[in-house]
């Protein structure tokens, strides 16, 4: 077989497994959105109250934790799964949580990756709102709490592309979720593939591993829904870029 | 007349800047006070600090009979409104930043839909409710803000150049709405302008300021056919360049 037919019969397997709907596939589908949705959820949670409160209140050290923060956006995956690990194995300060090789430790190593991210970005969209704005709620009989409602509704589309943007960089990330979920499946095969449903494998770590096993048509398979979810964040973060 | 304001030996000094200095002046309820100076004497920060967004650095400022030191800030900031040379407008409809101040004061819908509806036929946009606030030109703009600030019926709006920007057809009609606001609401109008005419045509009394001073204030006939000061002189002829 020649390199285009064994390129072609791949994409052609791989597409029957998306629409067989393949369990092994699915599976792997649903724990890399339930993962890195709930990573991404916490961190929207605890980045945007850090985003308003770097931008309203002034406190001691706040440049050098805007710093951190700036710092936090570029940190490498596999340093923070590495830390995370470090952190939960049996003989680390937290393992007693027993959550190593966990969804719970993916997503505790997604959120420490993208809050960072979410932060920063919502930072910039927060600090881009004119102080006229802000001064117009003071002026109109507004509290403070009534500016910074007024802040995130002038911010919005700016904070939507940053979760959005966490999302998508949760979703590609590979090198963090490896070490601390160990790419965990259920053994036995399921729909003549894979080795059972995935407890902690999502579409990027499976890729790595159905391709060194030499899988192309499910490593395609899982590639190409990776690619469409990633797609379908930033086609939503245009639009709302659009709109800003 | 009943006073409003009552500013007593108030500077202001950002860093080692001396912008105001020791001004003392009373504004009278239901009357068009205007602030007339060049460019960059403290006008705008003289009306910031009415409008309490900055604090003195040393003086006195009554409100109302009370002293603005021992109020609660949003108390008396509530019962006043501000308008800048270019106005903010919120990324929403034209209803939507009108009702802000009624929203934010908790009022029912019904009584909101009729204020913003009667507001806005007062500065002449009746029809816009649904017009998204940022496709409006820099006048209609203007007027939504006039709207916004008269809306909730505050005791006094401070005005800082609301026509700097603007042609003279929008122009005419920010005086017209700055008339109407007072004859028809009774609201105390302090105004910020270096613009002469327009100062002659709106305003009841004038404290020209120069270089941080106050450096008369009278009524706007006085100060335009018997000036005491040698600098009012000065600038009312035009020998001051700005």
């Amino acid at each position: 077989m020649d390199s285009t037919g064994f390129l072609l019969q791949g994409i052609i397997k791989a597409f029957e497994l998306i629409f067989s709907l393949n369990p092994y596939i699915m599976s792997i589908t649903a724990v890399s959105i339930w993962v890195s949705g709930t990573a991404t959820l916490l961190a929207t949670l605890t980045a945007i109250p850090l985003a308003l409160i770097i931008s309203f209140v002034n406190f001691r050290g706040k440049q050098a934790f805007i710093t951190f923060v700036n710092t936090g956006m570029g940190l490498p995956p596999v340093f923070v799964g590495l830390f995370v690990f470090l952190m939960i194995v049996p003989v680390g300060p937290f393992g007693f949580l027993n959550i190593v090789y966990t969804k719970e430790a993916m997503i505790l190593a997604q959120y420490i990756l993208i809050t960072p991210i979410i932060t920063g970005i919502s930072l910039a969209a927060i600090k881009a709102v004119p102080q006229l704005i802000i001064e117009t709620v003071y002026t109109l009989g507004g509290t403070g709490k009534d500016a910074a409602i007024a802040t995130l509704k002038e911010a919005r589309f700016g904070i939507i592309t940053a979760v959005l943007a966490g999302l998508g960089r949760a979703l590609a990330e590979v090198g963090a979720i490896l070490i601390v979920g160990g790419n965990i499946a259920r053994t036995g095969s399921v729909g003549g593939i894979g080795e059972g449903l995935s407890e902690t494998r999502t579409l990027t770590t499976a890729i790595t591993s159905e391709t060194s096993k030499g899988d192309i048509s499910t490593s395609i398979a899982l590639g190409i829904i990776l690619i469409c979810l990633v797609l379908c964040v930033n086609i939503l973060a245009n639009y709302f870029q659009r709109r800003d | 007349m009943e006073e409003l304001f009552i500013i007593e030996n108030l500077s202001k000094s950002f860093g080692n800047k001396k912008v105001l200095h020791n001004i003392s002046l009373r504004i009278f309820k239901g009357e068009i006070f205007t602030i007339l100076g060049p460019s960059g004497v403290g006008k705008t920060t003289l009306l910031r600090i009415l409008n309490l967004l900055e604090m003195p650095t040393t003086g006195k400022l009554i409100f109302n009979g009370k002293d603005t030191a021992i109020l609660q800030k949003n108390n008396v900031m509530g019962r006043m409104s501000m308008l800048f040379q270019i106005p903010a407008v919120f990324n929403t409809s034209v209803f939507k930043n009108v009702a802000y101040g009624l929203q934010i004061r908790k009022m029912d819908k019904k009584t909101i839909n009729i204020k913003v509806i009667d507001a806005l036929a007062l500065v002449g946009l009746a029809g816009f409710e649904n017009q998204k606030a940022l496709t409006l030109s820099g006048g209609e703009a203007q007027r939504m803000a006039f709207a916004r600030a008269i809306v909730f019926k505050p005791d006094v709006i401070l005005l800082d150049e609301p026509t700097a920007n603007l042609d003279p057809a929008n122009v005419a009609k920010i005086e017209e709405i700055i008339q109407k606001i007072r004859s028809e609401l009774g609201t105390t109008i302090i105004m910020a302008s270096h613009n002469i005419h327009q100062v002659r045509r709106l305003a009841d009394r004038v404290g020209i300021l120069l270089n941080g001073e106050l450096i008369e204030v009278n009524t706007k006939d006085q100060i335009f056919t018997h000036p005491n000061d040698p600098r009012s002189i000065a600038f009312i002829k035009g020998d001051i360049i700005y």
